[in-house]
């Protein structure tokens, strides 16, 4: 798979938000690299900058008060230069994003078959008629049941599960080459997300459509991604093929994240790894890494690089931290 | 108070019933949602019971109707041998000084408009504790303290903290009146996960040190796998299984908390590719029209034809061990 080219190659993007107290470094230089056919698991606590780096490569951030810089390149061409009637092309047919709240991400005055259509209509030439049954299929391969009867429900007439697969359906109505997952599956009850997970995997097999899914649930990243970033103050701090990231992981803030997560029957009764302290705030980063201030094994004095740049550890494997080495693990 | 031994809190058939009004322009009264439809189990003292389940399966509003922040409809609630769901306003709010509530949002749950310290010994006023500024502000400090943030944080808002410090003041607030029972509800869900790591810590250290016990209602299995000594499973209004953690995490009875567990996905690659899911079909019934019977069997994976006919009771096995299901035995 990483011999091919990248159907989606996110380079040195960065977001600034103007605000009243200050310019807000949102997103430093991040970049990265997703598959035909592949799962990116974008991970990382909120304020991260994982939700704002997803809106930033749609482009559907407002500029101002965001600052853009950086390539988004979708086959070769880049999205964060193409004209608004460029985007809207491409914006819902090769490239789909998930949202993160099913409640307020759907129109209520607007039926679910209505908005499914639109985007149907907007991109692939069918009639009315044909964009109508495409959606009754795209609702059908999703698990609604009854998909030509509920298509004249309104979204107050579906549970929140049934939301979630509708704005779904809405994604892949026009066979997406990369999809974006924003939360996907945050706002759901576990047996509710466990179908859509293993829906969204079951498409992906037959479409070979790449999927970039951002959480910060580490439990649902590692049963669907192949490969993983781990985002904190807006920096990649360290990026690896699954298994390498849980089973080695190099960068002293995936290793205290992970071992803060209870495992459930496995856990015997033990005192939970918790990071101390806080994020740093946005608009006033400290120069070098920004989790030093938290890092238990932190070298002195604080590295100068702002960001730390990602240099590699292993096959595939990358982190930001001047210190990462096998003694950065925790127990 | 009346007895020292026996459960802190017995819950015996316990059932809130909610009215539902027709939508339109006249607002009838149309039915009754049983949001939760009668529940028993029972607290040791210092013990952590969890509460676990879905969205809209009663565990808040059970929470919320053992001290009586919602009026039960029926059932029996008693409290160090006490009868709560029939006592008078007075004695109510006597008894309430022992029982405190934390809540899922730190956002939503603290008034911005009052300084932490107001906060704080509001329930110092309403039981009279603690009288004179001086000794008030002392506990604040004393309180403070103890969740681990600084004594002298007093004079500022909810505003100035983040979300992780502000569960911090929700639980000095609960600590106040030096509760022996509290009852969490999500404590952690609005929480990043370092954060949560450092809310479930001082939870467990508090009850170390203050003798607590706590009812921890939480959808996230891990934190209440870790946190607790024995789980209660709810479905639709109604408990299905309760057991020690272990027993529970390690061979659940009941085919929906079977299938709740496996769908909890876990921090290891190498189990979760190895995992076989139960996936459940379709949805959770309404409460308003509960099915006939079991109120699992719409979509349980091991149904037959008794379970839409008679409706099992939440029986205790042997070895102590309660489910509520026709394919145990012991269960009419």
């Amino acid at each position: 798979m990483s011999a091919s080219e990248p159907v989606l190659s996110v380079r040195n993007l960065t977001v600034e938000i103007g605000t009243r107290r200050g310019t807000a470094r949102v997103v430093n230089d991040i970049s990265y690299d997703v598959h035909r056919g592949e799962t990116v698991a974008i991970v990382g606590e909120s304020g991260s900058g994982k939700t704002v780096s997803a809106l930033a490569l749609m482009r559907l951030l407002p500029e101002p008060p965001a600052r853009v810089g950086g390539r988004v390149l979708l086959d070769g061409v880049d999205l964060l230069r193409g004209s608004e009637r460029e985007l809207c092309r491409i914006r819902g047919h090769r490239i789909a994003m998930v949202f993160q709240d099913p409640m307020t991400s759907l129109n209520p005055v607007l039926t679910i078959g209505q908005q499914l259509v639109e985007p149907i209509r907007l991109h692939l030439p069918l009639t009315a008629g044909a964009a109508r049954d495409r959606a009754v299929e795209m609702l059908h391969l999703v698990g609604i049941p009854a998909p030509r009867h509920r298509l004249d429900d309104y979204p107050h007439q579906f549970s929140g599960g049934m939301r979630q697969r509708v704005m779904i359906a809405m994604a892949l109505a026009c066979d997406p080459e990369v999809l974006i997952a924003d939360e996907a599956t945050t706002a759901l009850d576990v047996t509710t997300q466990a179908q859509i997970v293993e829906l969204v995997a079951g498409l992906q097999d037959r479409m070979g459509m790449a999927v970039v899914w951002i959480t910060h649930d580490l439990g649902v990243v590692a049963g669907i991604a192949d490969r993983v970033a781990v985002m904190y103050a807006g920096q990649v701090l360290e990026e690896a093929p699954v298994d390498a990231l849980y089973e080695d992981p190099r960068h002293p803030y995936t290793t205290g994240l992970l071992a803060s997560v209870p495992t459930p029957g496995i856990d015997r009764p033990h005192r939970l790894f918790a990071i101390p302290g806080l994020p740093p705030d946005p608009v006033a980063l400290p120069p070098g890494c920004p989790f030093w201030d938290r890092c238990a094994v932190r070298g002195e004095p604080r590295a100068e690089f702002t960001p730390q740049p990602l240099r590699p550890v292993g096959s595939d494997h990358q982190v930001a931290c001047s210190c990462a080495g096998p003694a950065a693990r925790h127990g | 108070m009346a007895e020292s031994t026996g459960p802190l809190l017995a819950v015996e058939d316990l059932r809130v019933r909610f009215p539902v009004r027709s939508t339109g322009l006249v607002r009838r009264h149309s039915g009754e949602v049983s949001a939760v439809d009668g529940v028993s189990f029972a607290i040791g003292r210092g013990e952590t019971l969890g509460l676990v389940g879905e969205s809209g399966c009663g565990k808040t509003t059970t929470g919320l109707a053992l001290l009586r922040l919602v009026e039960p409809s029926a059932g029996r609630v008693a409290f160090d041998g006490t009868e709560v769901t029939t006592l008078g306003a007075r004695a109510l709010r006597a008894l309430r000084r022992r029982m405190a509530m934390i809540f899922q949002d730190p956002y939503a749950s603290l008034n911005p408009r009052m300084s932490i310290a107001s906060i704080i010994t509001e329930p110092l006023e309403i039981h009279g504790l603690h009288r004179g500024r001086q000794h008030r502000r002392r506990r604040v400090g004393e309180l403070l303290e103890l969740v681990g943030l600084s004594p002298d944080y007093g004079n500022r808002y909810p505003h100035e903290f983040s979300g992780g410090q502000r569960q911090r003041i929700g639980i000095a607030r609960a600590l106040a009146t030096e509760p022996d029972f509290i009852v969490a509800d999500e404590p952690i869900a609005a929480l990043d996960v370092s954060i949560q790591a450092q809310i479930m810590n001082l939870l467990e250290d508090l009850q170390d040190t203050l003798g607590l016990t706590y009812l921890f209602i939480a959808h996230d299995l891990a934190a209440v796998g870790h946190i607790s000594d024995r789980v209660a499973v709810m479905y639709l209004g109604r408990v299905v299984e309760v057991a020690d953690r272990a027993a529970l995490f390690e061979a659940p009875r009941h085919p929906y908390t079977r299938a709740l567990l496996s769908a909890v996905p876990v921090a290891r690659p190498q189990v979760e590719r190895r995992r076989d899911r139960i996936i459940l079909g379709g949805e959770v019934p309404s409460a308003a029209d509960p099915p006939s019977g079991c109120r699992f069997r719409t979509r349980c994976p091991v149904v037959f034809d008794r379970c839409s006919v008679v409706d099992p009771v939440l029986a205790r096995q042997q070895d102590g061990h309660q489910v509520a299901c026709h394919h145990w035995p012991g269960i009419a």
